[in-house]
């Protein structure tokens, strides 16, 4: 090796390379560890997986090192560079365009996983066969390896404190992309005279490519996420799909998962008990023992969680029209965990249907309890969920006694729109009690207890769930019919199919139309 | 001659629609069927046709009554009600219910002609009757006027116009207008609800439905001499917006332009559906298979008495000493045998320009003509689709839906009122015919082949729904030739057609032409009357 080829400055240049190196190799499996865990939920399985199968990966490309020749060690160790740079750099933005797509994804996630971690194991020992000409061994080991660890504590608290709540995650794995693509052009430079002038400007070019490709996905990146769900949700989008019916979206924040279906929220997974325990038990504790139970809309299967707490339930009905919805906890299992997989319970039948046709199908069977968890009435199709003409179809699914709990939008957001639905269910003779709840994520909200029979002044808790509620107690549950007076009652039109006052109201007091 | 593809693009869909409609092949990978009037029944008799039957197929029957439509069906429902039972409902067409046929296939039911009604007022208690006998009225308020059960009134969203390249709420074409625009829609309305206003020195209103309760005041007469369009102009209207909205009125209520349109049917159309000045028109009641709904209950109600496939031939009032009757002959179109009638009375429920060719020296003896009574042609798809066709913003699908550059009146969606809003459906397209040279368009209706009408009915709906021929799987068409009485100028003051209902001898006559206007509570008015007339005369038959 002549004396010329490297001087002293680029060595140091050569060491900061091994940090930018390693930083970027420890937040790729950090990104895959938090990808799994968000997109297939169960952290600690995941986490232990991806750390184990990266550094035997890692392992794996060390080994391949050894049949790089001498020669080519430093266009291998640039071109290392570039697939660094390509796969990883790419690697959030796939994993998440894949994982609504494939339905092996564990198999994809898994294998990017591998494809990196035997990349970036290939790196230091072609660095290190490089830099060995021109240190003791010791002291390249010493050097190497104390840069090694303090790009990896870099990584570890970068990831958490700027990287991911600043950058995101696909932002995040395209920036570590770039570094790596400019790790590898420097290199061009830093090691020109190891390299031939053809060979040159090819890897040049490559990394020139390489380099414009990941700026477009950065750039678009940020002009998508604006326009985005991920930006209007605010939060990571983990999951997206867009069925026949609605587009279903999940986000993930440190305190949870949320589910938005058109862009509206439908519950936090850090929250969402308080909302279903206030929408289900209601109805059904002051019956004796519920045994047929209809469930209409709440295809996410939490109110159905609530519902199976009381042992004397025979058999639940849900009727939601999204086949997209009711199977996503299969698909998603984190709201599996969620649900418990209540809808893969023996006593739940799932029926996907509009459950305008469904319950005005004559002759159909009668129920203890009907819990009503439709969205909120933001289009027509969903208004005439909310008719007159839908609430007296209703009645002939009612056993004597039987309850029905309605959830009704905010009544402090939209007491026009909460206030219809009560006087929409009192025209069609039904005894009504109004009743509110404060769920955090979504500030105050509006349920309605309705009954063809009389309803109970004093409820009280079923002893079935002694222990197991987290929000109610007899206290809270009969709390909830106590209204603020800024929750008093304004006098609204009557919701009607030929009118659909109500898709008017919240059109008015929620402004969805733009 | 028959015409090319494009030339019938152009004749149905103006120029524009072959620019953009016709550049790439017209290929149309997805089958239907065409169906029509028995136009070949229809021509045999207009060239002469008069089968005689056997002298042992006759048979007595106290009431004949030609025609199976609204009015036809309308007027044996009345009978029974009078308590006379021996009647025959005869109906050329394999199927009843006239222009307000319906269809029913698989899990849809849809129409092929008329597909609505409006709320009838607190005066028309015939009709408010037959309502709550279906169980569409379920109550009256204390002002006599019907409660209509929820489900049968048409769901909101009920209209909405494509215009400038986006769906928008209602049928006014309301974008861009400017102040003037809406100064004149509103100078309208108030003019419309003068009309409602308005009482003849006996009470009766200027325009009131059925027309049969409407006064014949000159004033309102008058208005008779003038087009639609005339009138706007008279009143000092020239907003082509107005303008457009009149228009499209005429050619949906009457199959007529506002230029061809009288300004009395025109104004009818507006003023008959107000309650009282300044309120909202009466809300619509409608069904999936549209006023088929109403014809398969009139048909349940007649019952077995009801014959279809069954052309009348002829009918010859008969003086003998077994008393006066009229002669029927009936052939059945799908054995093509032939039968005879003895019928003591006839209601004569089919259109009156078949009165002369069916009725034994009909002009002879009753000194009347009836080449005034002019009927447009029509024609209506049914477009089978697997899915909605797929819309990102702008207002949602309604119950009617309108373009605004297109002759077509648009397409209603046949499982609105059934609630479904995914998925399948079907859409039911309309195509009026407003030229005034009726002969020859019908001619050229009669020689296009399916392929062309689908391709005229797809290029069409492309305008609004670039991808629809991706999404429909079937396309049936139906041409209906001689569809609807047209109200032209003059028509509805004339002696022709103020004669037309006075019965001829025994044989009475009941159809909507009668009223110059094509609505389904005239045709069910005029078979009550013609069936009073019958029930009124039958006791002295007895004796």
């Amino acid at each position: 090796m002549s004396a010329g080829s490297m001087n002293r400055a680029p060595l140091v240049l050569l060491y900061l390379n091994v940090l930018i190196i390693a930083t970027c190799g420890l937040v790729y499996e950090l990104l895959a560890g938090t990808l799994a865990s968000y997109l297939l939920g169960d952290s600690v399985t995941q986490f232990s997986l991806v750390i184990g199968l990266y550094l035997s990966a890692m392992g794996a490309g060390a080994w391949i090192s050894r049949f790089v020749a001498d020669k080519s060690l430093a266009r291998c160790f640039i071109e290392v560079e570039l697939g660094v740079a390509l796969v990883g750099g790419l690697s959030a933005p796939l994993l998440f365009a894949a994982f609504s797509r494939v339905d092996i994804f564990g198999v994809v996630l898994y294998g990017f996983v591998f494809a990196i971690g035997s990349l970036v194991g290939l790196e230091l020992p072609l660095l290190m066969r490089l830099l060995k000409e021109h240190l003791d061994f010791e002291d390249l080991v010493s050097r190497v390896l104390a840069f090694d660890y303090i790009g990896a504590l870099l990584a570890s608290l970068m990831f958490p404190i700027f990287l991911v709540p600043r950058l995101g995650l696909i932002r995040t794995s395209l920036l570590c992309g770039l570094l790596n693509a400019v790790v590898g052009v420097w290199g061009t430079y830093l090691l020109r005279p190891l390299l031939n002038r053809h060979g040159l400007l090819s890897l040049r070019i490559r990394g020139a490519l390489v380099i414009g490709l990941l700026l477009i996905a950065f750039v678009q990146a940020e002009t998508l996420t604006k326009l985005s769900e991920e930006s209007a949700l605010g939060h990571a989008v983990i999951h997206a799909e867009t069925t026949q019916y609605q587009r279903l979206v999940l986000t993930r924040s440190e305190q949870g998962f949320r589910l938005y279906l058109n862009g509206h929220l439908q519950f936090n997974s850090m929250d969402e008990y308080r909302y279903h325990e206030a929408l289900v038990h209601p109805a059904l504790s002051p019956i004796k023992s519920p045994k047929q139970i209809l469930v209409l809309g709440g295809g996410d299967g939490l109110a159905v969680r609530e519902i199976l707490r009381y042992p004397s339930i025979e058999s639940v009905t849900l009727v939601d029209i999204d086949p997209g919805m009711t199977t996503l906890a299969d698909r998603f299992p984190p709201l599996a965990e969620l649900s418990k997989a209540s809808l893969r319970d023996p006593r739940v039948t799932v029926i996907n249907e509009d459950a305008f046709i469904w319950t005005g199908r004559a002759n159909g069977p009668k129920f203890d309890a009907v819990v009503i968890d439709f969205p909120d009435p933001g289009n027509f199709a969903i208004g005439k969920l909310y008719t007159t003409r839908f609430y007296r179809m209703l009645r002939d699914r009612l056993n004597d006694g039987a309850m029905i709990s309605i959830q009704c939008t905010s009544p402090l957001v939209a007491p026009k729109s909460y206030w219809c639905i009560v006087s929409t269910l009192e025209a069609t003779g039904y005894q009504v009690r109004p009743y509110h709840a404060p769920v955090p994520t979504f500030g105050e909200w509006g349920f309605i207890l309705a009954s063809a029979g009389p309803i109970p002044d004093q409820l009280a808790l079923s002893k079935d769930l002694t222990g197991k509620s987290r929000f109610l107690n007899d206290e809270v549950l009969n709390g909830m019919f106590v209204l603020p007076h800024d929750l008093v009652r304004v006098k609204t039109d009557i919701n009607q199919l030929n009118n659909q006052a109500l898709v008017h109201y919240y059109d008015e007091e929620w402004g969805v139309w733009k | 001659m028959r015409l090319s593809r494009r030339e019938l693009i152009a004749l149905m869909l103006g120029a524009p629609a072959v620019a953009t409609g016709c550049s790439p092949p017209p290929v149309v990978p997805l089958h239907g069927e065409l169906f029509g009037q028995s136009f070949d029944i229809g021509h045999r008799l207009r060239d002469g046709f008069r089968p005689r039957p056997a002298d042992d197929q006759w048979r007595d029957v106290q009431v004949a009554i030609v025609g199976g439509g609204a009015a036809g069906l309308s007027a044996g429902r009345a009978l029974l009600q009078g308590k006379c039972d021996d009647f025959v409902v005869l109906e050329l067409e394999p199927v009843a219910g006239g222009t307000s046929r319906s269809e029913k296939k698989g899990d849809f039911a849809y129409p092929w002609g008329a597909h609505y009604v409006p709320v009838p007022l607190a005066d028309n208690v015939p009709l408010i009757r037959l309502f709550t006998e279906m169980g569409v009225v379920e109550s009256l308020a204390a002002d006599g006027s019907p409660i209509v059960a929820e489900q049968y009134l048409c769901r909101d969203p009920e209209e909405r116009l494509f215009y400038q390249g986006e769906w928008i709420e209602g049928l006014y074409p309301a974008t861009g207008a400017s102040v003037d625009d809406h100064v004149q829609l509103k100078a309208f309305r108030e003019l419309i609800d003068t009309f409602a206003a308005w009482r003849d020195s006996t009470g009766r209103r200027a325009f009131a439905i059925p027309t049969s309760l409407a006064t014949d005041d000159k004033e309102i007469m008058e208005l008779d001499k003038l087009s639609m369009a005339d009138w706007l102009r008279y009143e000092g209207f020239n907003s082509a917006r107005l303008h457009w909205l009149v228009d499209y009125s005429c050619r949906d209520d009457y199959g007529l332009s506002a230029e061809t349109t009288s300004a009395w049917a025109g104004l009818l159309y507006f003023a008959s559906r107000l309650r009282a000045p300044g309120a909202d028109h009466q809300p619509l009641i409608s069904w999936p298979e549209g006023n088929g709904r109403i014809i398969n209950h009139l048909a349940e109600v007649v019952g077995p008495r009801l014959q279809t496939g069954m052309a009348v031939t002829q009918l010859t009032p008969v003086t003998s000493d077994r008393g006066d009757f009229v002669e029927v002959t009936c052939f059945n179109t799908q054995t093509q045998s032939v039968t005879g009638l003895r019928a003591r009375h006839v209601i004569f429920a089919a259109p009156q320009f078949l009165a002369p060719r069916l009725i034994t020296e009909f002009t002879e003896r009753t000194k009347r003509k009836t080449d005034e009574f002019e009927y447009g042609s029509w024609f209506v798809a049914n477009l089978h689709l697997k899915d909605r066709p797929k819309q990102q913003q702008g207002y949602p699908l309604c119950w009617d839906n309108v373009m605004f550059r297109s002759r077509s009146l648009g397409y209603v969606v046949a499982t609105h009122q059934a609630g479904r809003d995914y998925g399948p459906t079907v859409l039911t397209w309309y195509y009026p015919f407003t030229e005034s040279h009726t002969r020859e368009i019908r001619e050229k209706l009669l020689k296009a082949t399916w392929a062309d009408l689908a391709d005229v009915v797809l290029t069409d709906l492309e305008v609004p729904h670039p991808q629809i021929r991706q999404l429909v799987e079937r396309l049936d068409i139906f041409r209906w030739g001689h569809a609807m009485i047209r109200p032209k100028p003059g028509f509805i003051a004339s002696q022709q057609r103020r004669e037309a209902r006075h019965p001829d001898g025994r044989i009475h006559f009941a159809n909507t032409d009668l009223s110059g206007v094509a609505l389904f509570e005239e045709a069910f008015d005029h078979g009550c009357r013609a069936a009073d007339e019958v029930l009124s005369m039958l006791p002295q038959d007895r004796v």
